[in-house]
């Protein structure tokens, strides 16, 4: 069961929080353990941030319990564009956030629970915070079988990856997140991690591809809430301090001082998407036009989520020169984005001579550009 | 110029470490002179005999450090270089972040252990980096606009662990560990803050007081921002300091600092589309012609009307009646719907009324249509509009919804208003602006005053094809269905 923090507990929180200058001078152990009221997956992040920059973390440790309704992170250097299905995600309006940390893509959902365990740079170490978390496992289910790997996974059944992890590190402190699935949904999970996008070449961190099985159906009375505890109760041990959860409000100004621009910033199109490391994306597509199949072929470069360079093989004459001039002048320079491209293209075709079958020609070429983004 | 040497002669008195060098002079024939330069806190002792001399070059007026990548922890040995936010010939301060790292799964930013400025990078992007090994060249300031024979200061090769007093920027600022990282919270320069101790020492009194004078109050020091560069540096004051300053009675007067920078960027996007449709609106000899509506009985009638609506599952506000009426206009005055080719030797007379409604969104301005309004039902219109109003929002609009619009209607008066000037959206010739719906007294038949819902309605038209008189009428016809909402039951098809 979780603790509700009293009101006290509250005020305690918040005095600590607002001086981090002061340090901690508590008389009780250093260790932290508190979880967000919220499921937003930009302000769950923006905590995050808040403590890795304004909490000195010398002589304390904190761990952080959160989850997400729907929503798919990826991590610091990835391309979207080749981890996810993005046309999926705006369908089924689930969010898209880029974490600070590296590491591949996950899938959140109230079913997928998330552990930030804050230390100093010092006391920065992985193994040891995945061990603490499958003896709680264990100490809560004993007969489960699971296991830490060398690659920083949890694996259930020796097969199944319930957990991923990822880490950020910065000067004087550091954080290691991870996930653990307890009654995710499976299906959703594995359609929205697949990328229909081809063609794409790039730098960026790929992900490793896993099997995953929730615990849930390892042993169908574990629920998300059982597992925080269990977790909880075992950090409080081992680190000697109050099985005590405080709560925290992501919104609240008054306790975490500019945590909504925090919040802000990780929902920018800028961070999200022009965090992308450079791409270029090569491919071709047939357009089916009244009696015949075209073949056209698309070279662009993309730089900081934005078209540098953009090359249309398109069939000779189909389109008159200049107009297909003009469309690949205006997606130079624009956001690899649908919506923006949709509504450049569209306003073009306002300027252009009105004839009917023109349009249609240009409707159904920008179409398909659009596809691709 | 005169060749450099250095001398050096380094002895403990009392707890300091002094050295003695020749300094480089700009030209050849000035004498050289020697001057006693540095003093360094205690900790530095014990590197003392690690130090070594760095021979000046001809050209650069400091020293060049080389910045090794520091310890990741775990065992690693090598990183892959992910991203640089700075690049050669930027200026740095200390703790400002120079790059990001990534090894396995964990992202390092890596922070600037000097002041200076940027001199070379040892990695390009997705190049692996060694732990140990530099990674960027950083000069490190020496003094600035002094006479050329000033010392040249020495800095003691850095070891891992952490000095908060690296470097000496010409000028004896004498502080302790403690004082520097007070003053660095506050983002206050020792430089400019008077020093009040032995030997001109700078105290943590000195940084309190300046900070009052500063502000006119003792300000709680801000949080210590370490937030990636390429978000622009403009933390303000927080609220809490602007308060107190409200509650303080005397006003200080200090000379106003606006340190704001005037931002530019390129026009992309749906700015750029803006740009186009208005460049080519411009062509159009617009007139306007503005009216006033009564809408009393329109409202009584949407207020019933909207539970039946709600039912169906869809909201009903004003604008499906308003488009209905000017479709049931455009009927009667088709060149209200037509286009007048690029050569204005052709007009065509559209037969869809593909009423366009601007819609604003957080990007920027979005006109979609409702197709075919001549044969849909006030109900369709609506439930079209609601389809339309959530994939704007959701941007996610496609292209059919964003073309082959006719006729526009703006309705700006949501977000207020009375009278507009809307601009005609090329292909088409005219377009209506409605203002806000207000309480207003008139007059009615029997000379009473009574309260009326106003709404006015500002149209633009295209006068090269379009005169006032069609104009007007239009507008009459589109007026009477509405003030009269049970007339239009007559003309629906």
């Amino acid at each position: 069961m979780v603790l509700q923090s009293s009101l006290k507990n509250c005020l305690q929180l918040s005095c600590i929080l607002r001086t981090p200058k002061a340090g901690f001078r508590s008389t009780t152990s250093g260790s932290l353990i508190i979880q967000s009221t919220s499921n937003d997956v930009y302000q769950n992040l923006a905590v995050e941030d808040w403590i890795h920059d304004h909490m000195n973390l010398e002589n304390r440790q904190v761990l952080f319990l959160w989850r997400n309704s729907p929503a798919v992170v990826i991590g610091r250097h990835q391309n979207p564009w080749q981890e996810c299905n993005l046309r999926l995600l705006r369908q089924k309006n689930i969010k898209l956030a880029r974490r600070r940390s590296g590491g591949g893509t996950v899938y959140h959902d109230l079913g997928n629970i998330n552990l930030t365990f804050f230390t100093s740079r010092k006391k920065y170490e992985r193994m040891e915070n995945l061990k603490l978390v499958v003896k709680a496992l264990k100490a809560l289910r004993p007969e489960l079988d699971v296991r830490v790997t060398d690659r920083y996974d949890i694996l259930l059944d020796r097969h199944y990856k319930i957990s991923g992890t990822a880490a950020k590190l910065g000067r004087t402190s550091a954080y290691h997140h991870c996930t653990l699935l307890c009654n995710a949904d499976k299906f959703v999970l594995s359609s929205v991690l697949k990328s229909p996008y081809k063609g794409i070449k790039s730098n960026a961190t790929p992900s490793v591809p896993a099997s995953v099985k929730n615990l849930f159906e390892e042993d169908p009375s574990l629920t998300s809430e059982m597992l925080l505890d269990a977790i909880a109760e075992e950090y409080a041990t081992q680190h000697q301090t109050d099985h005590h959860i405080t709560l925290i409000n992501p919104a609240d100004e008054t306790v975490l001082p500019g945590i909504n621009n925090k919040t802000k910033e990780l929902q920018t199109w800028e961070w999200v998407y022009g965090k992308t490391p450079k791409f270029s994306v090569s491919t071709c597509f047939n357009m089916v036009y009244k009696d015949s199949v075209l073949d056209v072929k698309v070279d662009m470069d993309v730089k900081h989520g934005r078209i540098e360079v953009c090359n249309i093989d398109l069939p000779e004459q189909w389109l008159p020169p200049a107009l297909s001039s003009e469309l690949v002048k205006s997606l130079t320079g624009s956001k690899f984005c649908p919506n923006e491209i949709t509504t450049l293209v569209t306003t073009l075709l306002r300027v252009c001579p009105q004839d009917e079958e023109l349009q249609s020609r240009w409707n159904l070429l920008c179409e398909n550009m659009i596809m691709l983004m | 110029m005169a060749a450099v040497t250095a001398l050096r002669s380094s002895y403990r008195t009392a707890g300091r470490l002094v050295c003695i060098h020749r300094v480089r002079s700009s030209s050849g024939i000035r004498f050289i002179k020697s001057k006693y330069v540095c003093v360094f806190d205690k900790s530095a002792l014990k590197f003392s005999h690690q130090q070594r001399l760095f021979r000046t070059s001809a050209v650069s007026c400091g020293q060049i450090v080389q910045f090794k990548l520091s310890d990741i922890g775990e065992g690693i040995t090598e990183v892959t270089v992910k991203e640089w936010y700075i690049k050669e010939g930027d200026s740095v301060s200390q703790f400002d972040s120079i790059c990001e790292v990534q090894s396995d799964k964990a992202s390092v930013t890596i922070t600037s252990r000097y002041d200076g400025i940027i001199r070379k990078l040892h990695y390009n992007v997705d190049d692996i980096a060694f732990v140990g090994k530099p990674l960027v060249d950083i000069e490190i300031d020496a003094s600035k606009g002094v006479s050329p024979e000033e010392d040249v200061v020495e800095t003691p090769p850095m070891s891992h662990e952490e000095h908060t007093h690296q470097e000496i920027k010409g000028h004896k600022t004498l502080a302790t560990p403690a004082v520097r990282r007070l003053a660095m919270e506050n983002n206050i320069k020792l430089s400019e803050v008077v020093g009040t101790g032995k030997d001109n020492r700078i105290l943590k009194e000195d940084i309190l007081n300046y900070l009052a004078k500063q502000t006119g109050a003792i300000l709680p020091p801000s949080p210590k921002a370490e937030i990636i560069p390429p978000l622009p540096k403009s933390e303000t004051v927080p609220a809490a300091p602007k308060d107190r300053a409200r509650k303080i009675p005397v006003p200080v007067s200090r000379p106003i600092v606006f340190s704001g920078k005037d931002k530019t960027e390129p026009v992309t996007g749906f700015h750029k589309a803006m740009v186009k449709t208005m460049s080519a609106a411009l062509k159009i000899p617009h007139f306007g012609y503005c009216d006033e509506i009564d809408l009393t009985q329109l409202v009584q009638l949407r207020e019933e009307l909207k539970p039946l609506a709600q039912v169906r599952g869809v909201k009903l506000s004003f604008m499906p009646f308003f488009i209905k009426a000017a479709s049931l206009g455009l009927l009667q005055y088709p060149i209200l719907n037509a286009s007048l080719d690029e050569s204005c030797q052709n007009v065509t007379y559209k037969a869809s009324h593909n009423i366009g409604v601007a819609m604003d969104t957080e990007q920027g301005l979005i006109v979609p249509n409702v197709k075919n309004v001549q044969v849909c039902s006030v109900f369709e219109i609506a439930s079209e509009l609601n389809r339309l109003q959530s994939l704007g929002s959701a941007g996610q609009l496609g292209t059919n919804d964003l073309t082959g619009g006719t006729f526009t209607l703006s309705n700006i008066g949501t977000i207020g208003g009375t009278y507009a000037k809307p601009v005609i959206l090329p292909p088409e010739v005219a377009i209506g602006a409605l203002g806000k719906i207000q309480v207003l007294p008139r007059f009615n038949g029997k000379g009473e005053v009574f309260k009326a819902q106003i709404m006015n309605v500002s149209w633009s038209a295209d006068h090269r094809i379009i005169d006032g008189a069609t104009m007007a009428r239009f507008s009459n016809l589109w007026k009477s269905y509405l003030e009269n909402p049970a007339s239009m039951l007559l003309d629906l098809k």
